[in-house]
């Protein structure tokens, strides 16, 4: 019976071939994911248009009002790398929500039932969630170079920044995972997400320099993970000292992956 | 097969030692209302969640200690589970043909002949938004048989379908078992029970209440009532007396009214007809009920089954 296949190689999954079978179970639910995305293209919308409003805002509206003299480049410089971090900080929300919506719907029971790498669930979304917020920055990126942005030091520097902040972003899409996981319903995962994410990046480096706020609020400011990650992304488009927050950044990466993939895993197991 | 389970919600027990083995190549019937730990039963079995208590086995395997061997030996298609709304129904069937670690060309090839087989060809690049009821149970179906499992757990299949597809849906099932399959099928409907199942469990308030053949529980229940409205209280006396031998299960002649309880609904009502008909007897109104998931419960727990999915497995409601 061709059915007995299956249960063999079920059996045999130890060592190497259960590293594959993890690999191929990833990968199909990562396509299932990404189909989802393009067939249902609102995150991605909702993901593209908010950054491009903030872009627009702070360049042509606020922009003018705020003087960055302290770094020597024009604010639209200042402004983009920031703008990176905020566009992956409030497009992880939406990881939340799609985890929230697979509980609700009765998807995540049906992978419990079948003999699937339990990993493959959680792995799939953030990898394809991680390749949807790579073509959401380069789109903010080309936003960025049409209002005026440029790179003040090299092209490997400027994909460099890039990289910091998918790799954040990548902590994040754990975080959220876990937040949508244990609320099991994706407008609870939406309304707890938006609280803790908008004081991160509005008590931030993002928009302004953190030496033009109370001094309460700057130790906060300067130290907390987004503005970090900003001062990092700035530093590798615009030169000044580097290694410092990008080494603080990849500190903060690791950290709160260490933190939340465990807490989402947990969530996981629970979830239904 | 399942034997002494137990599942409690916090404080709310779903379940209170629930027994019941499911012979090979069989349909078995998990009877109950809404709340009453059907799909609990079956969320254990197919290792959603885990059982407080008890021990229960798919086909050899334990479903707490082996729930990986459990899952390669089952299908599950109902409440329990979903499929996906944004994937078209040969995706659909192919990811759960992949996650269930079959080859990916062999999950396409049976994902194609399980869509013409469900009547689903023409759909099959549509993503399932745009689906009919209908046609959402069958692919769910068909998503249970990708792997061809030995066992396959229907959660209320038909819940909220139409005559039509309801049928077509039975018909499904009763292939599925001419062709090996062993069917355990959680219903609501005494009726879907009656047509599919040799056996049938009747569950309330997390424990099984009776577990018996089709037969026997329908010959425990009184069955079917055939209602002869005649046209004179004398001719209802005079037809009673002619065809009370036909069904001997509470009869009962009320005004002009004959009431009686038959095991063998069909044929009891060819023969009552035959009988007034020689004796040159007409009913002026005539009506056959099949007696209802209520009567059921009323004649073999003595209270009504609980309202609404309001109960212990209130995700028995969806």
């Amino acid at each position: 019976m061709e059915a007995n296949t299956a249960v063999e190689v079920g059996r045999l999954s130890r060592g190497p071939a259960r590293v594959i079978g993890v690999a191929r179970d990833t990968l199909a639910i990562t396509r299932r994911n990404l189909t989802g995305l393009i067939r249902v293209p609102r995150f991605f919308v909702f993901t593209i248009i908010q950054p491009i409003i903030f872009v627009l805002l702070f360049r042509y509206v606020f922009g003018g009002a705020i003087s960055v003299t302290t770094t020597g480049v024009p604010y639209v410089d200042y402004l983009m790398p920031g703008i990176f971090v905020q566009t992956v900080a409030f497009g992880s929300i939406t990881t939340g929500i799609s985890m929230a919506t697979d509980v609700q719907s009765g998807m995540l029971e049906r992978f419990r039932s079948l003999p699937m790498a339990r990993s493959a669930v959680l792995a799939g979304r953030t990898v394809a969630d991680l390749a949807r917020t790579t073509v959401v920055l380069v789109i903010i990126s080309a936003v960025g170079f049409a209002v005026g942005f440029r790179i003040n030091t090299n092209v490997a520097s400027f994909v460099g920044s890039l990289l910091i902040v998918l790799l954040f972003a990548y902590a994040l899409l754990w975080v959220f995972s876990a937040v949508g996981l244990a609320l099991k319903d994706p407008e609870s995962a939406q309304a707890a997400s938006f609280p803790v994410i908008a004081p991160l990046v509005f008590a931030s480096s993002v928009f302004v320099p953190v030496s033009t706020m109370p001094s309460w609020l700057r130790g906060f400011a300067t130290y907390q993970p987004v503005s970090v990650t900003a001062s990092a992304a700035r530093a590798l488009c615009n030169g000044g000292p580097t290694l410092s927050w990008v080494l603080q950044s990849i500190a903060w990466t690791i950290g709160i992956l260490l933190v939340c993939a465990p807490l989402a895993v947990w969530s996981y197991r629970r979830a239904v | 097969m399942v034997e002494g389970l137990r599942k409690n919600y916090g404080e709310v027990v779903a379940l209170q030692g629930v027994d019941f083995e499911v012979p090979v190549g069989t349909i078995f019937g998990l009877l109950g209302p809404n709340g009453a730990g059907k799909t609990t039963t079956v969320r254990i079995l197919s290792t959603i969640i885990r059982a407080d208590g008890g021990h229960a086995e798919v086909m050899g395997h334990d479903v707490s200690a082996d729930p990986v061997g459990a899952r390669f030996q089952i299908g599950l298609a109902g409440q329990s589970a979903s499929v996906d709304a944004n994937l078209t129904g040969l995706e659909n069937l192919v990811l759960v043909g992949m996650l269930a670690q079959i080859p990916k060309r062999l999950a396409r090839s049976r994902a194609n002949e399980l869509l013409e087989r469900f009547f689903l060809s023409d759909a099959a690049g549509r993503p399932l938004r745009t689906y009919s009821g209908g046609m959402r149970r069958r692919l769910d179906v068909a998503a249970a048989l990708i792997a061809r499992p030995p066992v396959l757990f229907l959660d209320e299949p038909t819940t909220g379908l139409d005559i039509q597809s309801r049928t077509e849906l039975w018909e499904v099932i009763r292939e599925l078992v001419r062709d090996g399959s062993t069917v355990l099928l959680t219903t609501q409907y005494l009726e879907e029970a009656d047509r599919l199942a040799g056996r049938i469990a009747v569950i309330d308030k997390g424990t099984v209440v009776a577990n018996d053949t089709t037969t026997a529980l329908k010959a425990r229940l009184g069955s079917t009532t055939i209602e002869l409205e005649m046209g004179s209280e004398e001719e209802a006396i005079r037809s009673d007396a002619l065809v009370g031998h036909v069904c001997t299960l509470a009869n009962e002649v009320e005004g002009k009214t004959v009431r009686m309880g038959c095991v063998q609904g069909p044929q009891a009502l060819i023969e009552t007809l035959r009988v007034l008909g020689e004796n040159g007897l007409e009913p002026v109104n005539l009506e056959v009920r099949e007696p209802t998931l209520d009567e059921v419960f009323l004649a073999l727990t003595g209270e009504h089954p609980l309202d609404g999915g309001s109960g212990p497995a209130s995700k028995d409601g969806g």
